[in-house]
């Protein structure tokens, strides 16, 4: 069996034979110029991220979950149960059943997932992480049910009090923990060796927090519940975005970052950024509101899509990481 | 050293593992031959699968970077700079030779240099604190250790090396799926031998000792070759960084940069507190808006 390379070097040999010369990579001849790219031959110095697309669509999923949970707990305090129950159901779904399928997806040895849970290690943003998820499943479940039973009045006196309690307890439970779910992640990327990511360490929890606490919202919205209070979120989140994409585009690091602006990764945050943040608050201000959280939403997600693949960009690019030294 | 026999550090039987002393690696590329026997030993010691059939193109090296089935790697630096007082070019040729030899800088410089790259076992090191299953764990003679039952392949030590050493092994290598590097033969050094690239290597530029006497001999051998005309020999040991030093230290000839090491490599724990803070920031201001929300626009 011919080995793909052997054929390469077998065309570069036919070519040589006829043309007299190879314009080809690999073939600085001798006498030939000293290849002068970035590094050591344009190598990556650090390793771009391995993750696919699960990741960007757990970071969209799990904020979406853990901010709902937040909005599940006000709407309970202000007597909207109605919306409370959809934003349980919401957290539920995402934050206990489609993320840690994605994330376990995710892994290189799937059936070893349990191992995230061996140890509680502070300094690790993916262990918080593992614990912080578990955490909101443990509250967001039992917290549902117990929402559910009292609702259908299953139990009687003593027994539905108790219940209150216990949902309470645990519907709050699920909003603290909820909270850190929708912006560990982006501790999770700002904390690594990639410099767009570590770069931007500080603006990556409040768009993956604000992101998720708007497109709970817009679901919310999008299910039915059309009331003042969620719109009010929907513009806070979307004004939010447009502070950050501002932000982004000033505090810009030459070489460093150019993931972020340039190449297709770019267009991504670019495209992201724009409909989740001035296209949302416009669509919003005309009382378009469906318009609005389809909007909010899509950008949401291609922003995730877009840092995962600003991470690989950033990652491949020995310049970037020799440049980010200085900062 | 040279003429030491088996009484050098890199064939004499040890017990570092038992007497818990701190060792390392020092490779030294001025007198490296680039015979990549270091790269053999390492995949036939430790059954590392092979990393693709590629040619490259880089001179002569199709290996490229280190990564999960790349654990030594032989780099081959071409350079428009003199090695030393060598003096490259067709002396033949030249109307007075004597000339280039008095100052090689004005002769055609060139030099071919070879550097034996390998996981750098960071004093603070960046995978073995990010990983989430405690599958990375500190040895007794201080090196970084992937326990290979553990690891589920979640990745997030990729991102958190600073050196670009550690990968998660793809389909459809065998034992796919996890995260590996450089054991520093582990195996091999608990029952008292040297790590298979040191063992193997011809001329001694990669030496395996005890850290504290590898420090030492790297300062002197900084200091007989800048006797010898290389002018920019140095040591690569970001000690001064949140890394706070490696022990598998290099000995390099020009700058950091052009061997792929990055001059000042950080820990990316560094970055917690200020992401951290910002996360929590987040966390409130969105409660705080809900709260807002609920209470004045119902």
């Amino acid at each position: 069996m011919t080995a793909p390379s052997e054929k390469r070097l077998e065309e570069l040999r036919d070519k040589a034979w006829k043309d007299g010369v190879v314009p080809g990579k690999g073939v600085d001849v001798a006498g030939g110029p000293i290849p002068r790219k970035p590094g050591y031959y344009g190598q990556p110095i650090v390793k771009p991220p391995v993750w696919t697309w699960e990741i960007p669509l757990y970071f969209f999923f799990g904020g979406m979950a853990g901010m709902s949970a937040v909005i599940a707990s006000g709407a309970i305090v202000f007597h909207h149960v109605d919306l409370a129950r959809a934003a349980m159901w919401l957290a539920a779904i995402g934050g206990a059943v489609l993320s840690p399928i994605l994330l376990i997806m995710d892994l290189g040895r799937p059936h070893l997932f349990l191992n995230m849970l061996r140890v509680f290690k502070h300094r690790s943003a993916m262990s918080m992480g593992a614990w912080i998820l578990s955490a909101f499943g443990a509250c967001v479940v039992p917290g549902l049910i117990a929402f559910e039973l009292r609702s259908h009045q299953i139990f009687p006196g003593g027994l539905d009090q108790l219940l209150r309690i216990a949902a309470g307890i645990l519907i709050f439970g699920a909003a603290i923990f909820g909270t850190l779910l929708a912006t560990y992640t982006g501790v999770l990327i700002g904390a690594t060796a990639i410099p767009a990511w570590f770069l931007h360490r500080t603006l990556l929890p409040i768009h993956f927090g604000t992101a998720g606490l708007g497109s709970a919202a817009a679901v919310l919205e999008l299910l039915g519940h059309r009331i003042p209070a969620l719109n009010f979120l929907g513009f806070y989140a979307a004004g939010v975005e447009t502070a950050l994409l501002i932000w982004l585009s000033v505090d810009k690091h030459g070489v460093a970052d150019r993931a972020i602006h340039e190449h297709g990764s770019g267009w991504l945050i670019r495209i992201g950024e724009v409909l989740n943040g001035p296209l949302a608050i416009a669509l919003r201000f005309f009382s378009f509101i469906p318009l609005a959280a389809i909007s909010f939403l899509l950008g949401a997600l291609i922003s995730r899509i877009g840092w995962i693949a600003v991470g690989k960009v950033s990652g491949s690019d020995p310049e970037s990481v020799f440049a980010a030294e200085r900062y | 050293m040279i003429g030491e026999g088996i009484q050098s550090t890199n064939q004499r039987k040890h017990s570092y593992v038992q007497d818990r002393v701190e060792v390392g690696f020092f490779t030294d590329p001025s007198v490296c031959i680039g015979c990549k026997a270091c790269e053999v030993a390492c995949k036939e010691w430790n059954h590392v699968p092979d990393d693709g059939f590629i040619w490259s193109g880089n001179s002569y090296d199709n290996t490229g970077h280190l990564g999960a089935s790349t654990w030594r790697h032989v780099m081959f630096l071409e350079q428009d700079r003199p090695k030393g007082n060598q003096v490259t070019g067709s002396m033949g040729l030249l109307p007075n030779p004597q000339s280039a030899i008095q100052d090689p800088q004005s002769e055609d410089p060139f030099r071919w240099v070879f550097l034996s790259d390998v996981c750098k076992h960071c004093e603070e090191a960046g995978c073995l604190e990010a990983c989430p299953t405690g599958s990375i764990v500190r040895t007794e003679v201080g090196s970084v250790l992937v326990q290979n039952d553990v690891c589920n392949g979640c990745g997030y030590c990729v991102v958190s090396c600073p050196f670009g050493v550690i990968d998660r092994r793809p389909e459809p290598l065998h034992d796919a799926g996890g995260a590996f590097k450089c054991t520093f033969c582990y195996d091999r050094q608990k029952s008292g031998l040297v790590p298979a690239c040191a063992k193997v290597c011809p001329t001694e530029s990669i030496v395996f000792g005890r850290l504290d006497d590898l420090r030492a001999r790297g300062v002197k051998r900084i200091e007989e070759l800048r006797q010898q005309g290389f002018n920019d020999a140095q040591i690569y040991d970001p000690t001064e960084t949140s890394v706070r030093g490696i022990h598998a230290f290099f000995l390099i000839l020009g700058e950091p940069e052009a061997y792929g090491l990055p001059p000042k490599p950080q820990v990316p724990t560094i970055y917690l507190k200020s992401a951290w803070s910002s996360a929590f920031a987040t966390a409130i201001a969105s409660i705080i808006a809900t709260l807002v929300a609920f209470a004045f626009f119902s």
